[in-house]
């Protein structure tokens, strides 16, 4: 996935659907930062869940 | 009663006539003078609040009125907490145009309930993004043990506060480290509770699948102390705890005779030899018995940076939009960058989570108690970008929290210890326990500090 992953142009379409204007002072550190998290999620993506697993966010006492 | 007197003996003398609650907020409010100007914790110092509040515990020990826990106990808060009249910063300079809180947060209200005295707002990494309180607005919060070192962070101004003796009890918030690191790195104890445990309304949000409250001080009695006046339901926060408080100073003093000890292993095997030490000392003392693995916590701690990006960036969309260059530096494009992530990644994130919250789980039927290192190793220099860590140079704050990151990410309870060492920058240790059993990581704790292992002695400035 990492491979193929173009940072630079997800950064300006993603910023698009959500109307968030980028200066072009902040764009390298967005696009850095992007690229930093995409490898990060690929540590998480690739793991093997079983499929019926279910977020479950707080404890019960 | 000597300046630097912890939260329960000052209550005590207070009790007892020895001094009254607004000497005490006088001598605190005169350390936070002549201390602040070289640490740079405080954003804002609420005298008249501390006199006011003061004065009250005062009249009512006058009337006869059984004073409560904290009578009179001066404290400080970082500056996320809504403080009534106060516009809360969150260590941004955005916020500091928008109008002051209507009401105190639930945390500070209940420490108003308890007695305690609030003399200020305390520093810390915009948004609570960081781990190094080198705030672009309000400059750099220095470590009390070397004024050259950064705090940690975020919650770096009540590390500080404590650690420096201005104040015997601070609160801080931890999403993925931020009691725990300034802990450490200040040599002081710090409470991230379990997840849910103490209500957060009213503490500025940053990534609220993961945000957490807790206290900060100078003795585990303290700690203690102030973690049971926090505790209760809150209607204001959706996670939190129904039912009756837990107190745990009750059960301070009952030794870990009866505890099963463990010490992580593997992830979580220091590289640095001094930590290393510190935590074979505090496990022997313990009598630790095994080791355990916790399982994928590398994984646990790439989940965590997931959610708390996407959260982040999500909550501070609109002033994003508008406001981008108003933000710090170090803090802006990792939440522009959040904002961005595709929500596949987080929900991805948050299964994983249930399920390594399993696996973590199942450790907890043969230890009480597992031993970690805090942060990985003594604070490092203010300015200073990469660290040493496994051979390599990473950066530093993105590294600071790897060991803290994979216990909040599943919200267990943490009692960071600082570890005794003589003339050496301060180390810290974790105790964790299962959920809501903070009151275990507490006794050992206890433990350690009764032993002389774990101490918070204050550095002369």
């Amino acid at each position: 996935m990492e491979q193929d992953f173009d940072a630079d142009s997800f950064v300006t379409q993603a910023a698009a659907a959500l109307d968030l204007p980028l200066s072009a002072e902040h764009r390298p550190g967005v696009v850095h930062n992007l690229a930093h998290i995409s490898a990060i999620a690929l540590l998480v993506m690739e793991f093997p869940l079983p499929e019926k697993t279910e977020p479950a966010p707080v404890f019960r006492p | 009663m000597s300046g630097f007197s912890g939260a329960l003996d000052i209550a005590q003398a207070i009790r007892d006539g020895k001094m009254s609650a607004r000497e005490a907020a006088q001598q605190a409010l005169a350390r936070v003078a002549a201390l602040d100007p070289k640490l740079n914790a405080f954003t804002l110092v609420t005298s008249e609040r501390a006199l006011a509040e003061a004065a009250a515990i005062d009249a009512k020990r006058a009337r006869g009125d059984t004073l409560p826990p904290l009578a009179g106990v001066p404290y400080a808060v970082k500056n996320l907490y809504d403080i009534a009249g106060v516009t809360t910063l969150a260590g941004s300079k955005i916020e500091a145009a928008k109008p002051p809180a209507a009401r105190d947060a639930t945390a500070v209200a209940s420490l108003h309930k308890a007695g305690a005295v609030l003399v200020g707002a305390l520093n810390m990494d915009e948004y609570a993004y960081g781990f190094v309180t080198e705030n672009a607005h309000y400059g750099a919060t220095r470590n009390p043990h070397d004024p050259s070192r950064i705090c940690g962070g975020s919650s770096g101004g009540s590390a500080a506060a404590v650690a420096s003796g201005m104040v015997p009890l601070a609160l801080g918030s931890d999403t993925n480290g931020s009691i725990r690191v300034p802990a450490a790195l200040c040599g002081i104890f710090g409470l991230k509770p379990t997840y849910g445990r103490l209500s957060r309304a009213g503490a500025f949000p940053f990534a609220a699948s993961l945000d957490h409250v807790g206290p900060f001080a100078r003795s585990v009695a303290d700690l203690a102390a102030c973690y049971d006046a926090l505790q209760g339901p809150d209607e204001r926060d959706p996670v939190c705890r129904q039912g009756p408080a837990e107190p745990a100073t009750p059960e301070l003093a009952r030794g870990v005779k009866d505890l099963r000890v463990a010490v992580a292993g593997g992830y979580f095997a220091p590289e640095n030899a001094e930590l290393r030490e510190v935590l074979m000392r505090a496990a022997k003392a313990l009598k630790a018995a095994r080791t355990v693995e916790i399982p994928e916590a590398a994984r646990a701690r790439a989940a965590a940076f997931l959610i708390t990006a996407a959260e982040g960036g999500a909550l501070h969309l609109p002033a994003l939009k508008t406001r981008a260059a108003e933000f710090d530096p170090a803090v802006r494009d990792r939440l522009i960058a959040g904002a961005l992530v595709p929500s596949a990644w987080v929900i991805a994130a948050q299964r994983f989570r249930s399920w390594y919250r399993d696996q973590v789980l199942a450790l907890f039927q043969e230890s009480d108690i597992i031993l970690a290192p805090c942060a990985p190793g003594p604070a490092p220099k203010i300015g200073q970008e990469s660290m040493e860590l496994a051979g390599a140079k990473v950066n530093i704050r993105a590294n600071l929290g790897i060991y803290t990151q994979p216990l909040s990410f599943i919200g267990l309870p943490v009692v960071a210890a600082p570890i005794a060492q003589a003339e050496k920058l301060p180390l810290g240790i974790q105790i964790i326990a299962a959920p809501w059993r903070e009151a275990l990581a507490l006794r050992a704790a206890y433990a350690l500090e009764q032993e002389g292992i774990a101490a918070a002695p204050i550095p002369t400035l």
